[in-house]
């Protein structure tokens, strides 16, 4: 019985030590204000996110209204960028930006699968980390540096060497394509650096997309007698297809808002061209250029307007990327 | 509501009054549920655990035992879209009616994996759950709570001349003892377990098995135990669980030489589980 | 393998034999073109990897030499003259980047922390989304914001226009590296009795610190290069400059002006600027890639 009565005395002086008391102490008050201030906060940072896409289009669009009041739809088609005279179409600028970026993508998307696919299927493993590196850095470079290494190595390579190559000595240059002088500063140099670029990024995501894909699927065909080309072909590739297009598209997204890369090897002319010998214009190397120089609010307002575009076509060609390579993702 | 009041023992507990003094009950379940989402995982469960009792809970995978052992210190709703109904109480007291950071503060739970905060020395590690609220010490008494929580644990020996160093460089079964003397270290009533051996080699298992033995005086221990031999070795009452629902639940000794429950036989002799 | 005994008992007739060796042809027409592609592949991965060497050798052996003490000490001298220096972008860049940091980094790992905690997918996508968006657009965002109203350039407005480029890099990596601390952890603390917020700041947030810290640096070596957004708010600046209000100079800014220019003597310090810029690049990247691969031990 003493037990019993030694017990009962020690939970009675324990439970006045029991906090789960109906009156609250301090600390539960203190705790859930705690909570409740860092849930405000991290919902308030994590607010500024889509405030701050609000934020670029109506910044970049009120800059851009009175030029795209002024001109209305001709502001697209255009060709004619006049300063003195206040006349501004873009026309030159957009095609440039597509010519570029379409080439671009032609020349990365071969090389890129290429070494994903070499990377995720087949690279011996003590290549595999420096290969890798090795790609992966290509993003990792400031775009001016390309410009720079641009610039001194691959124009006058281009100028003394590629273009006479194609032009001549291939003779494509009875393709309007391939034909005209040599200056170096070309959409090709462009589309050429903008390649450079953006194959580490179509190169990361086919890898993450390709090393998803289930080992059940290559065992299946392996089983089936297929070649190890053919595995990847007809197993691997197309159940990651829509993951492969959202990293390609990815490429794309980036390949259109380059800017310093592009304006230092593209000659900077406002001029529709076929050939890809010839200077051009992207829609950011024309920012980029005239800024300092713009003379008076509406040639600022044009400058303003092609940005604008620029927003728009790349947020749009970023979102289906990011919706393509999401919806991979989810499939898995 | 007195300690003593066995109103709330269910009406299969055979650990009811007995004339040589009833152990006090420490927390009474009544009639208690929990979801995740839609799916009903415990079932309308009442019973009584007494204090300075180790009670082993004991069914097959997917049984419900840890959920239930989890709304003993409100863990349960930590996940999202989980609740509870109905009442526990401890010392009297319904856990559900106050905040559930100052019932984790009175509850301690070691988990089935050693968790040990990575970041953080051994010593750091014990006393991690000194720094909240109203536990605050200084220096010295929370070198002396650590000492003392780790010679609990058993782990004191081994660890005395490394305490600064990373916890992580101790073996499975020094952490999950450190787990433990971590959550002796808050001076708790209850000492919730989810199979705590279940990661463990042998000799681990042996060690933190007699800790557990040895604890009951002082606290009052709920084990959640897949093996069977386990709960007869160490707990002195048996709680089993089928479904969501608590089938029978009875000193442990009469469980597993007689259980009344044709269910818990059929675990109990292995015809399924 | 194809074989020949197709009918029980007898030689294989004329036709069998012709089949069988329309399949083994196929068959080794087959291995020939698998052999031939995955050639191809070994190509592309040898050209991927051709200009980021061709780039790194030519940088160091057109900038390398011209690296000297002046370099980091000095600033420009005048077109036609020698020597000289590129002290006043080096301190500008930092500058800016310290600019960035103090907005982009909280409001990095804040917004980081919230997506790791909640199922916010639209967050999410829209910080992905911004990480997609041209340089240059942040910049002449940054320009109407700070820079049109005031009618100046500044060190502020670029370091804004950094700033807000670092936000959703910092986002994404404080996300991933706090998703990857395990569930166990958060409920080892919770069972302790800590509050939520402590347990996110003190337990979880500590845990992927140094995660997040590579992820921050990370995002600092990026804008470190970046020139676009800076054409129109920091401007760059010829001489020692480290006002907030004023134009700022800064390294690729500077490695810009110069390679356009005319004079020979400046090529070689954009050639020298590009080592130092690209080296400090390429060495975080690399560090960062290290050290994230041994803490969480997945490869390529």
């Amino acid at each position: 019985m003493t037990e019993i009565v030694a017990r009962d005395a020690a939970q009675a002086a324990a439970a006045t030590g029991v906090p789960t008391r109906p009156s609250r102490s301090w600390t539960e008050i203190g705790s859930e204000i705690g909570d409740r201030i860092y849930s405000w906060s991290i919902t308030g940072f994590a607010a500024f996110v889509p405030i701050l896409l609000l934020l670029i289009f109506l910044a970049v669009g009120l800059a851009a209204w009175p030029a795209l009041r002024t001109f209305g739809f001709s502001f697209l088609t255009s060709s004619d960028w006049d300063p003195v005279a206040g006349h501004f179409g873009a026309a030159p600028a957009i095609y440039g930006t597509i010519v570029s970026s379409l080439l671009a993508l032609l020349i990365a998307t071969p090389l890129a699968l290429g070494v994903a696919v070499f990377l995720s299927e087949f690279a011996p493993p003590w290549l595999r980390q420096p290969v890798a590196f090795g790609v992966d850095m290509l993003a990792a470079v400031p775009s001016v540096i390309y410009g720079l290494w641009g610039i001194f190595v691959l124009i006058p390579f281009l100028r003394e060497f590629l273009m006479p190559f194609l032009r001549d000595t291939l003779h494509l240059g009875v393709l309007p394509l391939f034909n005209g002088p040599a200056y170096g500063s070309s959409m090709l140099a462009a589309g050429l650096i903008l390649a450079i670029m953006c194959l580490p990024y179509i190169s990361a995501v086919t890898r993450e997309v390709l090393l998803a894909v289930p080992r059940s699927q290559r065992e299946a065909a392996v089983g089936l007698g297929a070649t190890r080309w053919e595995v990847i072909r007809d197993a691997v590739i197309p159940y990651a297809r829509s993951g492969i297009i959202g990293g390609i598209i990815l490429g794309l997204g980036r390949a259109l808002g380059e800017t310093m890369a592009v304006t230092m090897l593209i000659g900077n002319r406002h001029e529709i061209s076929a050939s890809l010998f010839a200077p051009g214009y992207t829609m950011a190397s024309l920012i980029a250029n005239e800024f300092s120089e713009a003379t008076g609010d509406l040639h600022l307002s044009a400058l303003m307007a092609v940005g604008f575009v620029l927003l728009l076509v790349t947020f749009l060609v970023n979102a289906i990327a990011r919706w393509l390579v999401w919806q991979t993702a989810k499939e898995r | 509501m007195s300690p003593h009041d066995d109103a709330t023992a269910p009406a299969t507990d055979r650990s009811g009054p007995a004339a040589s003094g009833a152990p006090a009950i420490r927390i009474a379940v009544d009639d208690l549920n929990a979801y995740f989402g839609q799916v009903h995982a415990v079932r309308h469960v009442t019973v009584a655990l007494p204090d300075s009792h180790v009670t082993a809970i004991i069914g097959p995978s997917g049984c419900g035992k840890s959920t239930f052992l989890r709304c003993l210190n409100r863990m349960h709703e930590t996940i999202p879209n989980a609740r509870a109904t109905g009442k526990v109480l401890l010392d009297g007291h319904d856990i559900y009616a106050v905040s559930p950071v100052a019932v984790r503060r009175q509850i301690g739970m070691v988990f089935q994996r050693p968790t040990p905060f990575p970041t953080m020395s051994i010593r750091e590690n014990v006393a991690a759950g000194l720094v909240v609220g109203d536990r605050r010490s200084n220096r010295k008494q929370q070198h002396e709570i650590v000492e003392r929580a780790l010679k609990r644990a058993a782990l004191w020996d081994e660890v005395k001349d490394r305490l600064k160093t990373s916890a992580t460089g101790l073996s499975g079964g020094q952490q999950q003892r450190l787990c433990i003397a971590r959550a002796l270290a808050t001076d708790p009533e209850v000492l919730l377990l989810d199979e705590p051996t279940a990661s463990l080699d042998p000799i681990s298992t042996q060690k933190v098995e007699e800790l557990i033995y040895e604890l009951r005086t002082e606290v009052t221990v709920v084990i959640v135990t897949h093996n069977m031999q386990q709960a007869a070795r160490v707990s002195d009452q048996t709680a089993f669980f089928l479904g969501g629902e608590l089938i029978e639940v009875a000193p442990t000794e009469t469980m597993f030489t007689s259980p009344s429950d044709e269910r818990t036989e059929s675990y109990i002799t292995g015809r399924f589980g | 393998m194809a074989t020949a005994q197709t009918t029980w008992g007898g030689a294989p007739s004329g036709r069998q034999r012709a089949v069988a060796e329309r399949t083994q042809r196929s068959i080794r027409r087959r291995r020939v073109r698998s052999h031939i592609m995955i050639g191809l592949m070994y190509a592309a991965a040898v050209i991927a990897i051709l200009p980021l060497l061709l780039i790194v050798i030519h940088l160091l052996r057109m900038g390398a030499s011209s690296l000297n003490l002046a370099f980091f000490t000095q600033t420009q001298r005048p077109p036609g003259e020698a020597g000289g220096g590129m002290a006043n972008a080096i301190v500008g860049t930092l500058i800016l980047i310290a600019i960035a940091s103090a907005v982009g980094l909280p409001v990095g790992i804040g917004a980081g922390l919230y997506l790791a905690e909640k199922r916010a997918t639209t967050v999410r996508f829209l910080a992905d989304v911004l990480n997609g968006l041209p340089s240059i657009v942040m910049g002449i965002f940054a320009w109407s914001l700070l820079v049109k109203p005031v009618k100046h350039f500044s060190a502020l407005a670029g370091g804004m226009a950094l700033g807000a480029m670092m936000i959703p890099m910092v986002t994404r990596t404080t996300e991933e590296m706090v998703r990857l601390v395990p569930i166990s952890l958060r409920e080892a603390a919770l069972a302790l009795g800590y509050s939520r917020w402590r347990t996110s700041l003190s337990i979880v947030l500590r845990t992927a610190l140094g995660g997040i810290v590579t992820g921050a640096l990370v995002a600092m070596a990026r804008i470190a290069g970046e020139t676009a957004p800076l054409l129109f708010t920091a401007l760059g600046n010829q001489f020692w400059s480290t006002s907030l209000r004023a134009p700022i100079a800064a390294l690729p800014l500077q490695i810009y002006n110069y390679a356009i220019s005319p004079y020979d003597e400046w090529h070689t310090q954009a050639w020298a600027a590009a080592v130092v810029l690209v080296g400090i690049v390429l060495v975080i990247s690399l560090a960062a890639r290290v050290a994230t691969r041994r803490r969480y031990g997945a490869g390529d």
